[in-house]
């Protein structure tokens, strides 16, 4: 039985209202906020049924479960907000292990202040990828801190999923020989959010590539059921996510500079600021090692998706005792592509 | 993108690699050394060494303005920003330099400090602007490049009648560095680490011109070879050195005539010349005491010096024991040759100047070339 | 040390002593205080958020073209003790 409207004597100040306390201390105040905003738009009988828990029945298979914390800054950039980021966050992890997604949870920490139509504004875009994904948002819970204790709000989301039968896909199972897939352009998310952010001014046309690749993932897994790794690499960059692979499988790899793609406006301002792309977030990118013989298969069926129109053969996996990440650059020679040291700055020198 | 592109194309560097091989004296070394970090930056991040003969050395030197401010400075701007309540402006490059105690600015930042990033000293203005209540700091760093741009945002805050901006000027002056690294000992003496000739810094010598190394190949009798900032113009400059060293010759040549003239930017230097003078020395971090090296702010603009705004002691700081970057930075030795390089010291954790900036001479060598020498290469920390 | 760019002039304003600068697709403000006599279409080298100089087209053109010409010079001049590679 869904809950009316006319248990609170007047509707949330969406408008001009801001969070207080009262809206973490479970009392009417936070059922006010949890029905008016969180029930209406993310609008799921699970949801509606209004417990603590949501109970489901799954399908047969391995049980894949991932959670993340988002604490960005800033909370509106082009191409997206932290809402749409968190969707799409968590059902890539789920994803990267092959699985499908099934339900999402989203637990909200807010701070003392926080204007209701910014959150109003970030749960409609959360709502609206959760529908664009096919995978609502089911279960969550909702928390106050005093002012100045939170960023405005921290979005922890949780998904899970299924793996079907036959599918492997870990990070220690790349080979020697294999192939190293990325399925578009480097760097579109973190130059987009710098442009945003206050001291770095700049006028680019890139937007954040946030999406959710659950569907792309879907048709990879069912061409090559073999697939050996997948990941995204989110914070740290297309360098960090490889070297990390590496590392898991004890093995080295060769890139080459020329096949990466990347977008020239990201180019350019990589530039501006003495940046490399190789080392910029991407939050709608995967990763993907495969055995020789699939390669030609898996880069068909991802250039045929809209998220892997520009999917690129990047390097293949090799022997090596350091687990190095090596690069034939553009210009004829060798370097080395390291992990991330601290947070990449731009820089003047 | 136009004038960056041209110079990466791998087929000329492939004319020019064939080149250099051709000409090379295969009965002698060439030492160069590459003074600004920029040119190790290129080196290291394009691969440019695999394309060059064997007896062919690229020296990385101190031009490195973030490599070489002394530890005693930054615990300055720290305290600034701390003690002060100031809100500190720093280029992005000097956030994660470690002063004593292992503090940097964006440690300081984390826990509370008004620490600002900018890109430019026309935001430290607007910042300066915005909080007309606030006292804001600029620190101001770098060599003859970034100079300019620091004259004109104290001319302009003049003009405007800011009362809340300073800046806290450690800017440094290339000529005097490079002689302090050729007047050393150990490039003196004969038989010990000889650097047979230098690639002039690309924008130092915009601003400049070519004509201060004049001196330099006249007195030291070693070829300079102004080179742009592009792995070809390295690869060319490389060129233009060895003719030079093959012909007995020590000329100023500049490769990078797209940019560099002889009498560099008149405009940026009359600037300059107004609102700084020289300070009778100033300790440079691997260097020691070097004279009439570096910049201070003159009286008639005394408003906008920190300095005399704000009580900045002199701190007296020593670098880490065992921490070889004196000798690195003259390009005495190498990297691999510092027992803490690798182990203790390392990008994630910088024990001395050379690993602090990515264009320091340890901190590129690791990023990018560690993989040439498999018996240096450690475990990355995950 | 010194992260500079090339960039094409798009805008300028007087008043300010500012203008825009196109590196590709990307669009930056920056100071033209440091340079004089610059016209929209120039290609000037920017520096921390400044113009430090005018970049002269044919003087970059000699250049690249020295880089094409690196091998025809040795194969003109007697190469002092090298062998071909």
């Amino acid at each position: 039985m869904s809950v009316k409207a006319k248990r609170f004597p007047q509707r949330l100040n969406i408008r001009s209202g801001t969070i207080d306390m009262t809206h973490g201390s479970g009392g009417r105040a936070m059922a006010q906020l949890i029905e008016e905003l969180f029930v209406t738009h993310f609008d799921n009988d699970l949801l509606r049924q209004a417990n603590d828990q949501a109970a489901f029945d799954v399908p047969a298979g391995r049980l894949v479960m991932s959670t993340d914390g988002h604490v960005i800054s800033p909370l509106f950039f082009p191409g997206g907000d932290i809402g749409s980021l968190s969707v799409h966050g968590t059902l890539n992890d789920v994803a990267m292990a092959g699985a499908r997604p099934l339900y999402l949870s989203s637990g909200f920490i807010l701070e003392e202040g926080f204007p209701l139509a910014d959150l109003e504004r970030i749960v409609i875009s959360m709502a609206a990828a959760a529908k664009r994904a096919g995978v609502p948002v089911v279960t969550g819970d909702t928390k106050v801190v005093e002012r100045g204790k939170g960023d405005g709000v921290f979005i922890t989301t949780t998904g899970v999923g299924i793996v079907p039968k036959g599918v492997n896909i870990s990070g220690d199972r790349a080979r020697p020989g294999d192939a190293i897939l990325v399925s578009g352009s480097i760097g579109d998310h973190g130059v987009a959010i710098m442009s945003s952010r206050e001291n770095l001014t700049f006028e680019t046309t890139i937007e954040s590539d946030s999406a959710a690749l659950h569907k792309l993932v879907a048709s990879m897994v069912e061409a090559v059921p073999d697939i050996h790794c997948l990941r995204d690499p989110t914070r740290g960059g297309l360098a960090t996510t490889l070297n990390e692979l590496a590392l898991q499988s004890g093995v080295g790899m060769q890139l080459t500079e020329d096949a990466i793609p990347v977008r020239p406006a990201v180019s350019a301002a990589c530039e501006l600021l003495g940046l490399d792309p190789l080392y910029i977030a991407n939050e709608g990118k995967l990763i993907c090692i495969c055995a020789p013989a699939d390669a030609q298969r898996l880069l068909a069926v991802m250039r045929a998706d809209p998220l892997g129109a520009e999917a690129a053969i990047i390097g293949e996996v090799i022997e090596d005792a350091h687990g190095f990440v090596r690069m034939q650059t553009g210009f004829g020679g060798s370097r080395v592509v390291d992990w991330l040291t601290g947070e990449q700055l731009p820089r003047i020198c | 993108m136009k004038y960056v592109d041209e110079f990466r194309r791998q087929d000329l560097a492939k004319k020019v690699s064939r080149a250099i091989h051709n000409e090379v004296d295969r009965g002698r070394r060439y030492n160069l050394m590459e003074f600004c970090g920029g040119h190790t930056h290129a080196i290291f991040r394009y691969g440019v060494q695999d394309l060059m003969p064997d007896n062919v050395r690229f020296v990385h030197g101190p031009g490195c303005p973030v490599c070489v401010l002394p530890v005693g400075r930054i615990d300055n701007a720290i305290q600034l920003a701390q003690q002060h309540d100031v809100i500190l402006c720093t280029y992005g490059d000097m956030l994660r330099v470690p002063g004593s105690g292992r503090k940097s600015l964006l440690k300081i930042k984390a826990e509370g400090a008004d620490v600002r990033m900018v890109y430019s000293t026309q935001d430290a203005l607007k910042i300066a602007r915005d909080n007309p209540g606030r006292e804001v700091v600029f620190f101001a760093i770098g060599f003859e490049t970034t100079t300019p741009p620091t004259a004109v945002a104290i001319r302009q805050a003049q003009a405007e009648g800011l009362k809340n901006f300073s800046v806290f000027c450690n800017h440094v002056l290339t000529p005097a560095a490079i002689q302090n690294i050729l007047e050393s000992p150990e490039v003196r003496e004969i038989g010990s680490v000889l650097i047979d000739g230098f690639f002039g810094p690309s924008h130092v010598s915009s601003v400049i011109g070519s004509q201060p190394y004049e001196f330099f190949a006249e007195e030291f009798q070693r070829p300079v070879v102004i080179a742009g900032f592009e792995p070809l113009d390295v690869m060319q400059s490389a060129l233009m050195l060895i003719r030079q060293l093959n012909e007995g010759r020590h000329d100023v040549e500049n490769e990078y005539t797209r940019v560099v003239s002889r009498d560099g930017n008149r405009k940026a230097k009359a600037l300059v010349a107004e609102v700084f003078e020289l300070r009778r020395s100033f300790e440079w971090r691997g260097l020691g005491l070097v004279p009439y090296s570096a910049l201070r702010i003159k009286s008639a603009y005394a408003g906008f010096d920190t300095e005399k705004r704000f009580d900045v002691p002199a701190i007296q700081a020593s670098d880490v024991k065992g921490c070889e970057c004196p000798s690195i930075l003259r390009g005495v030795k190498k990297p691999t040759d510092c027992k803490l390089f690798g182990t203790v010291c390392t990008p994630e954790n910088p024990m001395g100047s050379c690993m602090v900036s990515s264009e320091g001479a340890c901190a590129a060598y690791w990023t990018y070339g560690r993989f040439r020498d498999p018996t240096t290469a450690r475990e990355a920390s995950a | 040390m010194c992260l500079a760019i090339p960039a094409q002039v798009v805008e300028i304003d007087d008043v300010s002593d500012s203008g825009t600068v196109a590196l590709g697709p990307v669009r930056k403000r920056i100071s033209l205080a440091l340079v004089d006599d610059v016209s929209v279409g120039d290609f000037v080298l920017i520096h921390v958020g400044y113009a430090l100089n005018k970049i002269s087209p044919e003087e970059a053109e000699r250049t690249l073209a020295l880089f094409g010409e690196a091998e025809l010079v040795e194969e003109l001049a007697a190469a002092p003790g090298g062998g071909a590679t």
